[in-house]
């Protein structure tokens, strides 16, 4: 690590006040950010830390059902809390091990954007609303590639709105080392339609899968999607998986999470 | 009843109540005073010509004591290769240098380019990025067979080749071997790699070098499973120090799996520094720095032909192997492919014909050198597997071909060149089929299809050469060392033992098994009996631990320096009772005259050595202690048979391992459950290596799994309860415990049950065309396969 300032307000105000410095960055649960400084591959200058905000933390249900999880929660509470969205608990009980989701949030998460993480899924599934100290912001705006959101410069996500669907499931094929998602789908049914969103698949990050939604829309189940085909292009191809075999992972676990929504 | 004393009992590991409760001593939980810590700048390229090296700024960063480069090593040694291979053609091996710090050239990312000393490890590190490295890339040699071709960049400008040796054995044979597989009813031929491994020892290494000036004493603290063969090596050939001014303590070893069996430049540094500044130096290895400086293991390609008769009888065996050096040689990297490799190459099985070749091969790689089991898996493996594909191709049950072929009268000559003393290869197979429940396979594989789920069982045999080894015969092979073990054995007055072993405990449960054996001997307490090792100050010349060697030689040195203690003890007894020596017998720990009642305690003999008022003087010293250096005439000879059970999931690939039993035959046990752990241990690391584990290098030569994200280490989970047996023994016929050495049979014996299991799986699922997947066998490369 290289020497920063630290500063942990209590509003969120004073963080985005904090941040306005030249080279300060937010801090949340630091499950990214510290291994990041411990390889020296980020410098900045003052640590702007997120998670004495009260205002930032905890699970509600707004009047109009959908769950608000503040931008600070770690992914513990949201796995145990979380109930009225129980397909998004499940998502939260899988990152990492206990220690990660002891200390990782939503927000970090989000706000990293890493095109294996598990949460852009979520978002992106749920058609979530991504709420910043500033302005509102709609998952699919939100994701603009790996590691890129429509975040500005010193913006800070306060809570993330899920709109609770009828039924939903996420199925996370891990990357047999980090255990990050190597694919992974969320499958969202919603009265208005189902959305179906794919991590860890694509060169330009979490996406929707615009025709398994339309064939699921029109029925719900796993057969639905059997004449459907992914294309390799543009998906990753690494150490741990082709193109190819990602394409094919997508399709099945798009089946296996239709299955799992019941 | 299990015993509960002695040998024969599962008495808990003494030492894991230190290790479990925190209160263990790691190398780096040392610190000196007036410690100044290292940083050291490697090469981020793979292959470079070096130009110069810019300490300047570096040098003005605060806290900064020194900037060390190569230049400044260059009237110190290279680091030492400890084995000279004889090539075909009776030519020694190329042989490179090996600088503490590049000299003119740096040959694979993470090699030592200069070092940073400085008050704390933070401004070393903060002054090892000032530090200008000026260097011209130059091509890369990456894989093995292109590092050959004419024309290839060399990795050692003073060599002819990036051919390090081109070995055959027994070269003689070979004509005859060509004949028989050019006249043989059936060939079954495999290709094949073994893949390279990263070590990954839980405690990463350190070294804390310290030396003082008024007595111009060196001290070398480091995570070594070897500390006297680190002294020799290093005080010899590197520092020139002379032995009696260099001690080298290895004290906690948080694993070492063969990794820190190797001399390695971060010690060297740290002596010769500590000295230089006169003050102790510290480094500490970083997780990712490990990655691109431990030696790595395996890395072999491989071509393997089997030649059967009508009935499946083996008639010959012909290899060739490519194995990877890296970049230099490691300190025992030559002697892994030859003689730990074709040695083994006869199996269980009556082979009259085997003709093994392998090329070694310098690229600009992390040098790769012994790793758990070291050259035995690779030899296991392809022959586990060409038999496996042979079985198929014949229309003969795996089992039954193995049976048809096991070698059963003992002593039995390979025509590799050892020796089996005893063994019953029917008899572990025979256990295992019963263990793993063989018979019912048929019906849990039904149960699995019902789950959608692909069942396969692969099962195998293993055998391993251990409890190295006979020195003369190591000699004529060109180990540079001896390979025999020390132990001294020292009473005190009242009667308690303090066993100093030249073998090195780091995760064996020494301290609690080799206890056992010399309180069984004596028949008094295990409490009674200390274990010290792992520092050359207090313990006799010792080689070390590794290659399951530690019972088999460092105990029966121990077993011989006690018969020492007992046969003066009896003296002692015999004229405190006005006996004979020669009646006395020692029983429950007391002494007594055979066909009397008169009899005194051990403790009272003890105090007699120390207190020698009434003692024969004339004929024994006074004290009790005694040494012994035990030489084994023969490498023991553990063997098995394996089973693993998986289950393949036919969309993503993925294989789960359901089941996996494993019986052995390691001769006598002295703990069992320790036995257990050990097995446990290597089947995890077998497993890992089938399953999961696989160092990758781009073509430019950067490690592409240089972290936990990419490089995937078997966990809890991965894993399933394993059912494990070690009823069957033969013991070893030549050393006093008849014990033959457990530590590496489970990662031996397991890669090729697990890849035998997933290409059973496939074919029984109708993929006839799947023969053969490499290690590691990812969900992505078994579903490739399942493609077609
Ligand atoms: C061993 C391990 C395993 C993991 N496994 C998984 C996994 O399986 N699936 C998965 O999805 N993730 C996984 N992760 C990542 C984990 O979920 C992280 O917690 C998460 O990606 C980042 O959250 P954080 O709170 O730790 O953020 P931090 O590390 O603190 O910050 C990450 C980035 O987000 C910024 N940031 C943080 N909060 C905000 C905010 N409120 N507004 C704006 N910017 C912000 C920071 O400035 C930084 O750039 C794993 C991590 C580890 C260490």
């Amino acid at each position: 690590m290289y020497a920063f300032d630290f500063e942990r307000p209590t509003t969120i105000a004073d963080a985005v006040k904090a941040l306005s410095a030249e080279d300060a960055q937010a801090l949340s649960g630091g499950q990214t950010l510290i291994p990041t400084l411990k390889q020296r591959l980020a410098s900045p200058s003052r640590l702007v830390s997120l998670t004495a905000i009260p205002e930032l933390k905890g699970i509600c249900v707004a009047d109009d059902g959908a769950l608000c999880i503040g931008a600070a929660t770690s992914h513990a509470d949201v796995a145990a809390e979380a109930t009225a969205y129980p397909a998004l608990a499940a998502l939260a009980g899988q990152i990492g091990d206990p220690a990660v989701r002891n200390r990782g949030t939503i927000g970090g998460s989000l706000a990293n954007n890493d095109p294996s993480a598990c949460y852009p899924a979520a978002a992106l599934g749920s058609g979530a609303t991504i709420v910043t100290d500033r302005r509102k912001i709609a998952a699919d705006d939100y994701f603009q590639g790996m590691f890129e959101t429509a975040l500005d410069e010193g913006e800070i996500i306060t809570e993330v709105r899920f709109p609770v669907p009828e039924k939903a499931a996420y199925i996370k094929f891990e990357q047999p080392a980090s255990r990050f998602a190597l694919v992974g789908v969320f499958v969202a049914k919603y009265a208005g339609g189902v959305r179906v969103a794919v991590t860890g698949a694509s060169e330009d990050g979490v996406f929707r899968w615009a025709e398994a939604e339309a064939a699921l829309s029109s029925d719900f189940s796993a057969g639905a999607i059997d004449g459907l085909s992914v294309g390799a292009d543009g998906m990753i191809g690494d150490l741990h998986g082709t193109p190819e075999y990602r394409a094919h992972l997508v399709k099945v676990l798009t089946a296996r999470a239709v299955a799992a929504a019941g | 009843m299990p015993k509960d004393h002695g040998i024969g009992a599962s008495q808990k590991r003494r030492e894991d109540v230190r290790f479990l409760t925190g209160r263990g001593r790691y190398t780096d939980d040392i610190n000196l005073p007036g410690q100044a810590h290292a940083c050291f700048v490697r090469s981020q390229v793979a292959h470079g010509r070096l130009n110069g090296v810019d300490t300047a700024a570096a040098a003005a960063m605060p806290g900064v004591i020194r900037v060390f480069t190569g230049a400044d090593f260059e009237g110190v040694g290279g680091l030492p290769c400890g084995w000279q291979v004889t090539d075909r053609h009776g030519q020694p091996m190329q042989e490179p240098g090996h600088p503490v710090l590049a000299q003119g050239k740096v040959r694979h990312v993470g090699d030592p380019i200069a070092v940073v000393v400085a008050e704390t490890f933070e401004q070393a590190r903060d002054a090892a990025e000032m530090v200008d490295v000026d260097i011209t890339e130059l091509d890369p040699v990456i894989d093995m067979k292109a590092a050959l071709a004419d024309g290839a960049p060399k990795v050692h400008d003073d060599l002819s080749s990036n051919l390090c040796y081109d070995w055959g054995f027994v070269e003689d044979n070979r004509a005859a071997v060509d004949e028989a597989i050019r006249n043989a009813h059936h060939v079954t031929t495999l290709e094949l790699v073994n893949n390279r491994l990263v070590p990954n020892a839980m405690e990463p290494r350190v070294a804390v070098g310290d030396y003082n000036f008024a007595t111009d004493d060196s001290t070398l603290y480091t995570t070594s499973q070897n500390p006297h063969v680190i002294r020799l090596l290093m005080g010899a050939f590197v520092l020139g120090i002379p032995e009696h001014k260099l001690r080298v303590v290895a004290p906690d070893v948080g694993g070492g799996f063969g990794s820190k069996i190797f001399h390695y430049a971060e010690e060297a540094f740290c002596t010769f520094a500590a000295k230089q500044l006169r003050r102790p130096v510290k480094w500490t290895c970083q997780r990712s720095e490990s990655f691109i400086t431990d030696a790595h293991g395996r890395d072999h390609v491989t071509k393997i032909e089997l030649a059967l008769d009508k009935e499946g009888h083996f008639q010959a065996i012909r290899t060739e192997t490519y194995a990877n050096m890296g970049a230099y040689l490691s300190t025992f990297a030559p002697s892994v492919p030859t003689w730990l490799h074709g040695t083994l190459m006869a199996g269980n099985y009556k082979t009259p014909l085997i003709y093994v070749n392998v090329k070694a091969v310098f690229t600009n790689t992390v040098p790769v050198d012994a790793y758990r089991g070291a050259g035995r898996p690779e030899a296991t493996f392809q022959l586990e597997r060409v038999i496996d594909k042979a079985a198929r191709e014949m229309g003969i049950d795996p089992v039954e071909i193995r049976r048809r072929n096991f070698i059963t009268e003992f002593p039995y000559a390979t025509p590799v060149a050892v020796e089996y003393d005893t063994g019953d290869y029917h008899a572990t197979l025979d256990k295992l089929l019963e263990i793993a429940d063989v018979a019912g396979f048929d019906k849990r594989r039904a149960e699995s299809a019902k789950r959608g789920k692909l069942r396969g069982l692969g099962l195998n045999c293993y055998i391993e050469a251990c409890g190295i080894a006979p020195s003369q015969l190591v000699g004529q092979l060109g180990a540079r060392a001896g390979l025999y073990e020390s132990a001294t054995v020292r009473v005190n007055a009242t009667g308690g033992l303090v066993v100093m072993t030249g073998s090195h405990s780091h995760g064996q449960g020494h301290e609690t098994s080799f206890a056992q054996v010399v309180a069984d001997m004596i028949g008094i307490d295990e409490n009674m009996v200390e274990i010290v090792h792992g520092d050359t100050a207090n313990t006799p010349m010792g080689m070390g631990t590794y290659g399951s060697r530690s019972l088999a030689v460092g105990g029966s040195a121990m077993v011989r320096a006690t018969e020492k203690i007992i046969a003066k003890a009896k003296k002692i007894a015999a004229h405190l009772m006005e006996a004979s020596p020669d009646d006395i017998e020692l029983k429950d720990g007391r002494f007594s005259v055979a066909g009397t009642d008169k009899s005194v305690a051990w403790g009272d003999v003890t105090l007699a050595a120390y207190v020698p008022h009434n003692y024969p003087l004339e004929e024994i010293e006074p004290g009790l202690e005694e040494t012994a250096f035990y030489d084994p005439s023969n490498f023991t000879y553990p063997a098995g048979a394996y089973a693993c059970e998986v289950e393949v999931d036919p969309d993503t690939g993925k294989v789960t391992i359901c089941s996996f039993a494993a019986a052995d035959d390691f001769g006598n046990i002295v703990n069992p459950m320790i036995v257990d752990g050990q097995v446990h241990g290597g089947l995890g690391q077998g497993i890992g290596q089938a399953l999961l584990e696989g160092a990758a290098y781009d073509e430019s030569g950067q490690l592409l799994t240089g972290s936990y994200m990419d490089y995937a280490m078997p966990r809890a989970g991965d894993l399933p309860s394993f059912t494990i047996d070690h009823s069957c023994q033969t013991p070893c016929t030549h050393n006093p415990l008849g014990v033959k050495g457990c530590g590496e049979a489970g990662a031996i014996g397991s890669p090729p049950a697990v890849v035998n299991a997933v290409v059973d799986a496939l074919q029984r699922a109708g993929h006839s065309n799947v023969t053969h997947i490499d290690m590691p066998l990812t969900p992505s490369r078994v579903w490739a396969a399942m493609q077609g």
